[in-house]
């Protein structure tokens, strides 16, 4: 073996049967430098400033401040509102969960051979999934009307686009020999399908599906800013009103309930898989 | 041995009977749907709202390409290159808040109670919508990009510190063992032992944020904290459908391959 001259004074290592490992150059500098331009622009483009988040941050936490104490006895007004969240969110991510389930076999590539459509629903899923939900929200309040309907619909949408795409792709991974054996024994590709790649993707589906109405009870609360019911409305009310306990308790009621469904759900998901 | 026929019929009649759990596995679902619908109720304007869907799903399918070229202020290039600025940089910040938090949430670096707490403190920050965030910025810094990109760093805290506080507590702790028997002192094992095996996990972690802060930019709009969320409402509310096309478009392309690029990137960061 003939030794090459080193440019760099990277660092070769001889092993015992004479072979020579020559140390692989770090990409390190090269990231380091390319990130501290993208920074350094994006501190211009935004302008980001120092002085004023030391200067002004104080009254951040004056905000924060007025919360404490929160106003317990506006409680009694956050129970609806609170509630409509919820039941929004839960009535969304099934109709959505339901929704997803054809669309994602017919783009799954190992259940439909027709590259064409397979290709057509990922990419139909990727473009709903792109689409901000506040945008959706939006159009669904002009389309019926305002109010928690809206909001089920926008997230029914998103719960659509988000379960959908991790369902093909876990029906991708699937072992198909069972799927190929009950074929072989003549049954129809439908039933095929149900009896052999539908229990293989149940149980991480129903825990994606858990997973994502954990994050749509969080995401609910926005929705009311765009007028399609839920916390949303009444959190924007207080805060244009400056009654800051208000929005505390408001905030401390949301705190608990994601709270309690997340540990409900994430209990459910050990269960699952 | 038994005779066992492999027909379809005969092998699914073996399958095991759980029907009692799926009957009240549906059962629960059917009553949650029933409860949850009654909160369903909207001012409907009757058969009006078919017209009004045909009616921005056309205009939002003809986007006007005039604005989508333009390279001024007012251009969608232009805006997206300040929305991807404010996730960008968003992200950045919201890391260097996040990575304390990690350190103290995890069980295996600080003592269990203190890991209780400061994981109770990262959930109560993801709690608060960012809008809420968006609006408490505007007081600090006035409406624009700055607010923006603090409310994004605040509202990427609670996750990263979450994926951050799991990356940490999987540590492989004998590296730091056999580091430490050879002779190494603290800052050699925070150089050689923790910091390879963290960066890989924390970077992907951060391209993963990056992509949802992209994605989640539009919500900043709604308050006036800059980007491309603010045109896009305000075209929205005055009814300006072929403009919402266009700026939706821009949106969705970029996400898009921005999506496309982060996948690929960490794929290559995870195989090492």
């Amino acid at each position: 073996m003939v030794m090459k001259p080193m440019k760099q004074n990277r660092k070769v290592f001889v092993l015992a049967n004479g072979k020579t490992v020559i140390e692989k150059r770090s990409k390190a500098p090269l990231v380091a430098v390319l990130l501290i331009i993208a920074a350094v622009v994006s501190g211009k483009v935004t302008g980001f400033d120092f002085y004023v988040l030391v200067t002004r941050i104080s009254y951040f936490f004056v905000m924060i401040g007025d919360m404490f104490p929160p106003d317990w006895g506006y409680m009694s007004a956050v129970w609806t509102p609170l509630l409509d969240t919820i039941k929004m969110s839960l009535l969304g991510s099934a109709i959505g969960a339901l929704l997803c389930i054809p669309a994602a076999m017919l783009a799954s590539s190992n259940l439909v051979k027709a590259k064409a459509v397979t290709a057509f629903f990922k990419f139909f899923f990727s473009v709903v999934r792109t689409l901000p939900t506040l945008v959706v929200a939006l159009i669904a309040t002009y389309v019926f009307g305002l109010g928690t309907l809206a909001g089920t619909v926008a997230i029914a949408v998103f719960t659509f686009a988000y379960c959908g795409k991790i369902l093909y792709e876990q029906i991708e991974t699937v072992d198909m020999g069972a799927h190929e054996a009950l074929e072989a024994l003549g049954m129809g590709r439908l039933s095929a399908i149900r009896h052999s790649v539908w229990p293989q993707v149940l149980p991480s589906f129903l825990s994606t599906v858990l997973f994502c109405f954990e994050g749509n009870v969080r995401y609910a609360s926005i929705l009311g800013y765009v007028g399609a019911g839920g916390l949303g409305i009444i959190l924007n009310e207080k805060i244009g009103w400056r009654e800051y306990p208000r929005v505390g308790m408001i905030l401390i009621a949301l705190f608990i309930a994601v709270v309690a469904i997340e540990s409900l759900s994430s209990w459910l998901r050990k269960k699952l898989t | 041995m038994d005779d066992i026929k492999l027909t379809p019929a005969e092998t699914l009649s073996k399958e095991p009977r759980r029907w009692i759990a799926t009957l009240l596995a549906v059962l629960a679902a059917v009553i949650l749907a029933a409860w949850s619908s009654s909160a369903l109720e909207s001012n409907s304007t009757g058969g009006a709202g078919l017209s009004v869907a045909k009616g921005i799903i056309l205009g939002i399918l003809h986007p006007t390409t005039d604005i989508l070229f333009t390279l001024g202020q007012n251009g969608i290039p232009y805006l997206l290159l300040e929305t991807m600025c404010i996730a960008f940089l968003g992200t950045l910040v919201g890391a260097v808040i996040s990575i304390p938090f990690a350190f103290l949430g995890a069980g295996n670096i600080v003592s269990k109670p203190v890991a209780v707490v400061f994981r109770v403190i990262v959930m109560a920050i993801r709690t608060v919508p960012s809008f809420v965030y968006g609006l408490m910025f505007i007081m600090v810094t006035g409406p624009g990009a700055f607010a923006g990109l603090l409310t994004m760093s605040v509202c990427s805290v609670g996750m990263l510190s979450k994926m951050f506080i799991e990356t940490i507590e999987d540590l492989d702790k004998g590296i730091l063992e056999s580091l430490s028997a050879s002779g190494c002192n603290l800052f050699d094992k925070i150089r050689y032992g923790i910091i390879p095996q963290l960066m890989p996990s924390f970077a992907s972690t951060l391209i993963y944020r990056f992509d949802m802060n992209l994605r989640d930019a539009t919500v900043l709009g709604i308050v006036g904290a800059g980007g491309i969320g603010a045109p896009l409402i305000f075209a929205m509310n005055s009814y300006r459908w072929n403009d919402v096309g266009a700026i939706l478009l821009g949106l969705v392309v970029l996400v898009l391959l921005v999506e496309w690029f982060s996948s690929k990137l960490r794929t290559k960061l995870m195989r090492g």
